[in-house]
């Protein structure tokens, strides 16, 4: 038994059945730290999106263990799953906004499944994350009307909104400028030590590989690097590859 | 409307954003929903026509018990039953009063050439207490010769003729070679057997329909004794009268039976009653069409909220939140056209079209219902919201 927010134990992953079943991921296991940023990264293939749909309880787990805040989730039912996943923020490379909301109705969306009937409460809680995203004169724009990297920080504002205990990302800076993705990644690294956020993130951007704490590297379904940070790292993780 | 909808649902009104946000197809599905209320509220209106005049004749009667021919349908069709009848019912116990009442379909040419014809009833007017009470005092008047009351309602009937009865003239007019004079009115409307009424007496009925006997009456209407159920009365009547070619039943029993018949039976009701299925059948088609595009639209958006952790019970709300939108919206027009329609109907057909507080709320009832039902075959396209397919 581990504390930590995220393992996994002999992980496998399948895709397919018969003669059409491929092997997506080979024997994972991890045990990521609370409060670190980890950045998985290879190439188009290697496993490391089914590495973050499976620990971000999105796909069933068959072969192997996975461990989120607690749970097994191995065998867990749908209800264990969902009530999981409103602990986790996601962060997607395409911002997903649903188009008919504003900026700060997508943001609410992040509060209202946690059963946040305080309207007001909530409503200024979007406002503050949205101004500290810059996007404080965009409070009520549509998506439609938003540049890519703005969607993409209203995206992020709506992960982080509740203050979720692991946020998983897929190339969150990609439509962001310098200084935007900057911010995000500030902001990431200070949900970490001061809250103790727990990051997973796939990404290729230079600029987060110098600031993450841990960097995995997977491919062919296989762990080929696993690299420590250790001048951020706030506590060296427990590795185990 | 937004805020309210927030404040309602305690929730975002995702449904009524998502629909509103493309005003075309809003508004497409709103006149949709608002075509098939419409459809409904037609069939149904002129079903009720039908209805109300299939039995509007017994709102000028006032009897407990009818003996009538057996092969007849409703009141104003079957054959004769002999007179006879009367006076044995009179010989039954807890029968008080008896009267036979003739009834045939009058035509008429008005001056400017058409014709109208007159469902008329002929009554013995020496006994007033067999007619509703508002025309009760009136019949005294028809024992002058050849004199009727008329319908105030006739459909075709000049407006200046009507006028001319209300303020106590009189109107005469050509029928069958006899001459008849209205010298009153009632008010019973034109339906669907004739174009209106006429009452007259037993004997001026014979007169214009001289091929009629005073010995073979259309029905014999009843009274039964105060505090007698009427049903014991039926019951001793059917014991006691011979039954050959006779049906006895109780004046409520007879109208009801009369309405069934004219829906269910007659191809008229059935007709109307498909009708009502088909407008139900094209809200339906609609709403699912406009409910089941808006999920295929928004299945990214819809993954991504089972990925923050909505449940199921989450999307059909929104998406039942749209089918009552839908409804509701849809609904509010297809009322106020249908009030239009009903008034327009009635100035060309003198059909007794009304709408009625009943059916306005069975039909937004139905609406609701339907929409759901629409909305529940809708979600099924949610399972195709993956959210592991949006990484």
């Amino acid at each position: 038994m581990t504390d930590a927010p995220i393992s996994t134990q002999n992980l496998d992953h399948f895709f397919g059945t018969g003669d059409a079943r491929k092997q997506a991921l080979f024997d994972i296991n991890l045990e990521i730290k609370r409060g670190s940023l980890t950045v998985l990264m290879g190439p188009s293939g290697s496993g490391k999106t089914t590495l973050l749909t499976l620990i971000g309880c999105l796909r069933e787990v068959r072969d192997g263990d996975v461990r989120v805040l607690g749970h097994d989730l191995n065998g867990a039912s749908e209800t264990v799953l969902v009530g999981l996943r409103r602990r986790l923020g996601f962060i997607f490379q395409a911002h997903n906004l649903h188009e008919s909301l504003t900026a700060t109705q997508n943001v609410l969306m992040g509060l209202q499944v946690h059963g946040n009937t305080d309207v007001i409460k909530a409503r200024h809680a979007a406002h503050h994350i949205l101004d500290l995203l810059g996007l404080a004169d965009r409070r009520n724009y549509l998506p439609g009307n938003l540049s890519g990297g703005q969607k993409q920080r209203v995206a992020v504002a709506r992960a982080l909104v509740s203050n979720p205990e692991i946020i998983l990302a897929d190339e969150p800076t990609a439509a962001l400028d310098k200084e935007a993705g900057h911010t995000v990644v500030q902001m990431l690294k200070s949900l970490g030590s001061t809250r103790g956020t727990t990051t997973v993130m796939v990404t290729h951007d230079p600029r987060i590989l110098e600031m993450a704490d841990r960097i995995i590297s997977l491919e062919d379904g296989r762990v080929v690097s696993d690299t420590l940070q250790s001048a951020n790292q706030p506590n060296r993780p427990q590795l185990k590859v | 409307m937004s805020r309210l909808l927030t404040y309602l649902f305690g929730r975002l009104p995702i449904g009524w954003l998502q629909l509103t946000h493309s005003r075309g197809r809003f508004f497409a599905a709103v006149a949709g929903v608002a075509f098939a209320n419409l459809l409904v509220f037609m069939q149904l209106g002129i079903m009720g026509a039908l209805n109300s005049s299939t039995v509007a004749p017994y709102a000028i009667l006032n009897a407990d018990i009818i003996l009538s021919s057996e092969d007849g349908n409703t009141l104003t069709d079957g054959g004769h039953i002999p007179r006879a009848r009367m006076f044995q019912a009179l010989g039954v116990a807890g029968v008080t009063d008896a009267t036979p009442l003739f009834i045939g379909n009058l035509p008429f040419t008005l001056e400017d050439g058409s014709s109208v014809s007159l469902l008329s009833f002929g009554m013995d007017i020496a006994k007033p207490d067999f007619t509703a009470p508002v025309i009760a005092p009136a019949l005294e008047r028809l024992s002058l010769e050849n004199t009727a009351l008329l319908d105030k309602g006739t459909r075709g009937m000049p407006t200046a003729v009507i006028d001319a009865l209300t303020d106590g003239e009189r109107f005469s007019f050509e029928t069958g070679g006899d001459t008849l004079t209205a010298i009153g009115t009632m008010d019973i409307g034109g339906g669907f057997l004739a174009d209106g009424m006429m009452m007259m007496s037993d004997q001026t009925f014979l007169r214009v329909f001289p091929a009629r006997s005073s010995g073979a009456p259309n029905h014999i209407l009843l009274r039964t004794g105060e505090g007698i159920a009427i049903d014991t009365v039926v019951k001793r009547l059917e014991t006691t009268l011979p039954r050959g070619n006779l049906r006895i039943q109780s004046m409520t029993s007879s109208a009801a039976n009369d309405l069934a018949y004219m829906s269910t039976e007659r191809p008229t009701g059935i007709i109307f009653g498909f009708g009502v299925f088909m407008g139900i059948l094209v809200g339906l088609v609609i709403v699912y069409q406009v409910l089941s595009t808006d999920v295929a639209d928004h299945l990214r958006e819809y993954a991504t909220f089972k990925a923050m952790g909505y449940g199921q019970s989450f999307f059909l709300g929104i998406i039942f939140e749209e089918a009552i939108i839908l409804a509701v919206f849809g609904f509010i027009p297809g009322f106020i056209v249908s009030v239009g329609l009903y008034a327009a109907l009635v100035s060309v057909t003198g059909l007794p079209v009304e709408m009625e507080t009943g059916r306005a709320i069975l039909v937004f009832l139905g609406t609701l219902a339907a929409c759901s039902i629409s909305g529940a075959i809708a979600t099924r396209r949610l399972v195709h919201a993956d959210p592991a397919d949006l990484f």
